[in-house]
């Protein structure tokens, strides 16, 4: 059996004190800068912020996964270099990258440190993981979300490598690391930025008859009524209207977000060996009920026991829920 | 984590007139105390804000008489009660039921499922009050726990009493 570990979003140092008082095995954070693909205002840690919090984490047996996880533009790769130095020097357990110069710096310079592939590496074959593993040591690949279980039970025996899948949060995954959708509109990047959706770019106007439209860079992209429940305002989950559909619809994912709670048996049984949470930007009351929910249920399972997991579906975007393509291909 | 329909269908707006300038001049006092306190213990707070420290916050509990002033400029703090007719032109606006925007102010609620559920409304600068919201996500304890603990057992029993007709609501 797996080892299962539960994988933890600390967006403030607060959340990320919650995150391992509610039992989490590891958490994940970023700098206050384009290194992460959550460099959302007023989130994130300082480099004191982080010595401190994850002194606290390690004294309490809670590992620390720095994310480096987005794209440094050609030439200008200071940035995640100095941040690499920086967590070397702060003790983080690993770092979690999705660029080949990145992955290959940290693993030149500082030789024996641990690599995660983020899901923004996009890596979903085992030709593709090997090539993390055998160019940079990588030593575990967190999946895109587009695998079947049987899919991922069939890649763990051909990889040299740990398998972290996500298991809750958001379920934006429009070819993870690769999407331009917001820069088309912001001439911000999610890739390379960290940002999808800037949130300087985003409005929200409550029309006369109670709906609520929201807005990206002066487009509109859903409208929602009187009694709808809302999403994100990113462009992957905005509702259209089209010359075949003249009423609006979801042109590309749907505001729902991924829970596997009742595929956690299932999952630790394929060999995956760690559990991610999404969510750095979400708040502490998110990050307590989450993580709390998931470290019953995965004790549950370890010790044979049928998981009891808490109703989740209102911490959900849209107050929907999916198991996605670990369900099914044809989810969408 | 409750569920509801939303603030659409909640009550009708008060906050005009007379009534809500004498509320406005009941509780100014307490609002200025508790600010300047709450500054003082969590100094922290204002580096998330960056440059939103100037930003002009109406936070407009729908059930209260009126609505709330916020300026979190560290070096010339406003934390005002005013009546709707005479709110001052906001950068951003947060508007929920009171007990709500308290429990977010606690992360005692996520700020994320609240929008989700439309029982929160933000309009204006999303980033003002996306900066606002960490920054206040970042304080560990309870500051509406601190507020009544400055007003000893009174301020106590009403904190209570409120979470008690939040709930039965």
């Amino acid at each position: 059996m797996s080892l299962a570990e539960l994988i933890c979003p600390a967006g403030t140092p607060a959340a990320l004190r919650t995150a391992v008082d509610a039992g989490a095995d590891a958490v994940y954070c970023g700098f206050q800068d384009a290194t992460n693909a959550r460099n959302f205002p007023g989130l994130n840690f300082t480099p004191d912020e982080l010595t401190e919090t994850a002194a606290y984490a390690h004294a309490r047996g809670t590992k620390v996964l720095l994310a480096l996880n987005t794209y440094p533009p050609a030439g200008k790769v200071d940035l995640w270099r100095q941040a690499a130095d920086l967590g070397v020097r702060i003790g983080v357990d690993a770092f979690i990258v999705a660029d080949m110069g990145v992955a290959d710096y940290i693993a030149r310079i500082h030789p024996g440190t641990r690599l995660h592939l983020s899901v923004q590496a996009a890596a979903s074959s085992p030709e593709a993981i090997r090539y993390y593993c055998e160019s940079f040591g990588v030593k575990r690949v967190v999946l895109p979300r587009i695998l079947t279980i049987p899919e991922i039970r069939q890649i763990r025996t051909e990889i040299p490598c740990e398998i972290e899948t996500f298991i809750f949060g958001n379920h934006g995954l429009m070819v993870e690391g690769r999407c331009s959708l917001t820069n088309y509109l912001t001439g911000q990047s999610t890739n390379m930025d960290g940002v999808c959706s800037p949130a300087s770019d985003v409005e929200y106007t409550r029309d006369a008859d109670g709906s609520m439209s929201s807005q990206l860079a002066g487009f509109t992209i859903d409208r929602f009524g009187p009694e709808e429940k809302a999403g994100y305002p990113t462009i992957c989950k905005g509702r259209y209207t089209a010359p075949h559909r003249r009423e609006g619809y979801y042109a590309f994912e749907e505001p729902v977000s991924l829970n596997l709670s009742r595929l956690l048996p299932d999952l630790i049984d394929a060999g995956v060996h760690a559990f991610k949470i999404e969510g750095r930007q979400r708040s502490k009351s998110y990050v307590r009920g989450v993580v709390t929910a998931f470290r019953r249920a995965v004790d549950d399972i370890r010790a044979g026991r049928q998981a009891d997991i808490a109703d989740l579906v209102a911490l959900t975007e849209g107050q929907k829920q999916t198991q996605g393509a670990f369900e099914t291909k044809k989810w969408r | 984590m409750k569920m509801s329909a939303g603030i659409a269908s909640g009550p009708p707006l008060a906050g005009r007139g007379a009534v809500s300038r004498l509320a406005c001049a009941l509780v100014q006092p307490l609002l200025s105390r508790v600010v300047r306190r709450i500054a003082a213990r969590h100094p922290s707070l204002f580096a998330r804000l960056g440059p939103h420290q100037a930003t002009d916050f109406l936070i407009d509990p729908v059930e209260l008489p009126f609505a709330l002033h916020l300026r979190p400029d560290p070096q010339a703090l406003v934390f005002r009660a005013v009546p709707r007719d005479a709110a001052p032109r906001a950068g951003a606006v947060i508007r929920g039921r009171f007990m709500l925007l308290l429990e977010l102010v606690d992360s005692e609620e996520d700020g994320d499922a609240a929008f989700f559920s439309r029982d929160l409304e933000v309009s204006g600068d999303t980033e003002a009050v996306v900066r606002l919201r960490n920054a206040l996500d970042d304080v560990d304890g309870s500051i509406a726990e601190e507020t009544a603990r400055m007003f000893g057992a009174p301020g106590r029993a009403i904190l209570a009493r409120l979470r008690r007709s939040y709930v039965a609501t």
